[in-house]
């Protein structure tokens, strides 16, 4: 039966071509993988192969044609002995379908009064400790080591070492080495190796050194981690927590003092979890590990030696996406997370004593983010002050902002501000480190200037 | 180019041969139809065809066992029909329909089949390296004895990844068989053009890592490397690395017009190395099979690739919906 050969796409983006050279004539046989034409797209000249074993019954497009659409017939293959006249050409095969109209986007929803989940993190009368930080963190670990045996943490000095900053002391001992892994000093490496044992169905903690050095690992992160599940459609996911100090910690300069919470809550397919106080940080981590999804957890140097109250649970988890209102108020809304917290509780106490009534809210997961408790509060306060430490362009507050431009706008008495570092790399000299932070003064001059007082 | 060792004592049954003429025809004809449905537009984006280095996968997945995984690149059709996943449903993928082993969300490079032990299809060029170890690692941390497969071109042999990766395989002794694919050519540099070691697997001996060099258009010399390197790795003794020299014959990506290269070279390849025509020489001239039972296994095969190709076409696009879908779990 006789076939047309059809002019062929040779790139993503070719739509015509010139059909350059017949290397065939009619009459001529071909075998499947015989090179008949050579075709110019807007490129390259490229050769053209036979699909199909025949013989040329007729050149429909002669050498030296331009603009020859995608899918023209340019010849006709028959088979030994079959005329190219008397057969007729199987009809043209399908065309591509036309590209789906633009996706519908979801239709935008007329805004929803916002649902804020006020529910306690612990009930009422639950007894509490003092803990650090690090401590919470550690007890997050060996607790969720000791219900699952696919949990393991790996990473550079958390066995034999007990961790660079000791948040994985006393692990070793307890699981030993099988689950508690020294890595070289290799983040590309021991990240992908980490995202391979959760495809393979381990349940990984992956410690950096510090969130700095997880640049040497971000394609793993980012291509390998958080987009197989949607590449895989939904086959594959990737039960992974990559975790570890991030931020500044003390005149250790640039390379060792940025903020990654803008640049992740950026993905999806990632989470993003960036604990303040003890209690946050262990039913935050416990609930990280059991998460089905790759979890970015961002700790702060500074913070692992404050004691917070823990309260004193069995099985104590924080769900994602939950923001937690640490001070109730009516005058401004203090949104932050991370070490921010330190510096919006603090103005606020200080705004209190002139009489400006503060809310302030921790936001805890970056991503999923709890927009409806931040429009919740501003619907109420109608002023807005974001705090976080990372670079001002494109920073979680610009997203918040953006969020409460489109959904409380009306609710708004006065611009937004949005408190960050500076927009510089971070300085060695002590004078320059305090100046390129945000500091508690900074939020209490903001909270002054959108509240006009 | 390794000589050839095998063409005259094949140690092997009529079955087997016979099995590895249909596996590679499979994924020629495959590739082939790719190739064409791509040219009609069908297939977008990237698609890089495995064209002429058939013998690779089917010689490894020859020495594989239930359980064992694998994982690769983007040029990742081949293991897929190799490890025996639908071809209707990778054809889908390619087309980017709702039939496909991603729904038609991942496309040529991004393929996966939890049910094959199939985890990629990678476009990142030396990513599924580290990624292949971790699974290894899972098995050794599960205390089985699977192996996983990971593949790998001589263009990603130069990424810093595959080093990391090789360092950690050996200390933690994981059973991972690290197969360089040397088809000479990272996209348009040749190997000579992107190093100056003579032997890409020779470099696993900085790390005490031990390994061979294969001849890949031998896909009986491809599965008795496949044995040693499986065996060593199942014995506990880490990983082992096999070179298999191969040749794909057409351009790196279908946009690709390999000027890089003469045609003479490629012909060259084609005449007198071809793997397919290799397996057809050893049926015949065995009398393992007639003209006619070769003609018969051509047409099953034809069969089996112009219904993918038809599903591929008939399967409806995603629904809009799916845009939304499978971002978390």
């Amino acid at each position: 039966m006789a076939t047309e050969i059809l002019m062929p796409a040779l790139s993503p983006t070719m739509e015509e071509g010139t059909l350059a050279k017949w290397l065939v004539k009619e009459g001529d046989t071909v075998a499947s993988g015989d090179i008949i034409a050579e075709i110019e797209t807007d490129k390259a000249t490229m050769e053209f192969e036979a699909v199909d074993d025949g013989v040329i019954g007729k050149l429909l497009i002669a050498a030296g044609t331009e603009g020859v659409k995608v899918n023209t017939p340019i010849a006709v293959l028959v088979a030994e002995g079959e005329s190219a006249d008397a057969a007729a050409p199987a009809p043209a095969a399908a065309a591509a379908p036309a590209a789906a109209s633009v996706a519908a986007a979801p239709a935008t929803p007329a805004p929803a009064a916002p649902k804020v989940d006020s529910a306690p993190d612990w009930p009422a009368g639950t007894a509490l400790k003092t803990q650090t930080v690090r401590e919470a963190l550690r007890d997050a670990m060996a607790e969720e080591m000791r219900a699952s045996d696919e949990v393991f943490v790996m990473g550079e000095e958390v066995a034999e070492y007990q961790g660079a900053y000791k948040i994985t002391q006393g692990l070793l001992d307890e699981f030993g080495a099988r689950s508690v892994i020294d890595t070289p000093i290799t983040e590309h490496g021991f990240a992908g190796i980490g995202v391979g044992a959760a495809f393979g169905g381990l349940r990984p903690i992956v410690e950096f050194m510090t969130f700095n050095f997880a640049m040497q690992a971000i394609a793993h992160i980012i291509n390998s981690a958080a987009k197989t599940l949607y590449m895989s459609g939904g086959q594959m996911g990737c039960p992974i927590v990559f975790r570890g100090p991030n931020g500044a910690a003390a005149r250790v300069g640039a390379q060792h003092s940025q903020c990654y919470a803008a640049w992740y809550s950026h993905i999806p397919g990632l989470k993003v979890v960036m604990p303040y106080s003890a209690a946050d940080a262990k039913g935050l981590l416990k609930q990280a590990i059991r998460d089905p999804n790759p979890v970015i957890f961002l700790e702060n140097e500074i913070l692992y030696g404050r004691s917070f109250d823990v309260p004193v649970l069995d099985d104590f988890t924080i769900p994602f996406g939950k923001a937690k209102i640490w001070r109730e108020g009516t005058d401004v809304t203090i949104v932050s997370f991370g070490i921010g917290m330190t510096y919006a509780l603090e103005a606020a106490e200080r705004l209190a004593k002139d009489g400006i009534s503060a809310e302030v809210i921790d936001l805890r997961t970056i991503r999923p983010m709890d927009t409806d408790a931040i429009l919740a509060s501003v619907m109420k306060t109608n002023r807005l002050v974001t705090v976080e430490e990372g670079f001002p362009q494109s920073s979680v507050g610009n997203y918040i902002t953006s969020v409460v431009m489109e959904r409380a706008f009306d609710y708004l008495d006065a611009p937004v501000i949005n408190l960050t570092g500076k927009d510089v790399p971070m300085p060695y000299a002590a004078n320059l480190e305090k100046l390129a932070l945000v500091t508690t003064d900074d939020v209490v001059e903001a909270v002054r200037k959108v509240t006009y007082r | 180019m390794a000589t050839r060792k095998s063409t005259t004592k094949p140690n092997v049954s009529a079955e087997e041969l016979l099995g590895f003429y249909r596996d590679m025809l499979l994924i020629r004809r495959f590739e082939e139809k790719a190739g064409q449905l791509y040219g009609m537009g069908l297939i977008g984006g990237f698609c890089h065809l495995y064209i002429g280095q058939e013998a690779v996968v089917v010689g490894l997945e020859a020495a594989a066992k239930e359980g064992d995984k694998r994982v690769t690149s983007y040029r990742d059709h081949g293991h897929m029909l190799a490890c025996g996943m639908d071809p209707k449903g990778v054809m889908a993928e390619l087309t980017g329909r709702e039939g496909g082993y991603s729904k038609g969300k991942g496309g040529s490079m991004h393929m996966f089949s939890k049910e094959k032990h199939f985890y990629g299809g990678h476009g990142i060029v030396g990513a599924q390296v580290p990624l292949g170890a971790g699974l290894a690692f899972s098995d050794k941390y599960k205390g089985n004895d699977n192996v996983t497969f990971t593949y790998f071109g001589d263009g990603a042999a130069n990424q810093g990844q595959v080093y990391e990766t090789y360092n950690m395989a050996m200390l933690w002794d994981l059973p991972v068989v690290f197969v360089i694919e040397n088809n000479k050519y990272a996209m348009g540099t040749s190997v000579q053009r992107a190093t100056k070691s003579p032997s890409l697997w020779e470099r696993g001996a900085a790390y005490g890592i031990t390994g061979e060099e294969v001849d890949g258009m031998d896909v009986l010399a491809v599965k008795a490397a496949g044995e040693k390197a499986v065996a060593h790795c199942r014995a506990g003794k880490g990983p082992y690395i096999l070179e298999v020299m191969t040749y794909r014959y057409r351009g790196h990506s279908m946009s690709d017009p390999a000027k890089y290269r003469t045609r003479d070279e490629v012909q060259k390849m084609r005449t007198e190395r071809d793997a397919i025509e290799h397996v057809r020489d050893l049926l015949l001239t065995g009398k393992h099979a007639s003209e006619d039972d070769l003609k018969n296994i051509d047409k099953e095969i034809k069969a089996i690739v112009n219904d993918a190709a038809e599903f591929s076409k008939d399967s409806p696009e995603p629904a809009l919906a799916e845009l939304w879908t499978d971002i978390y779990a």
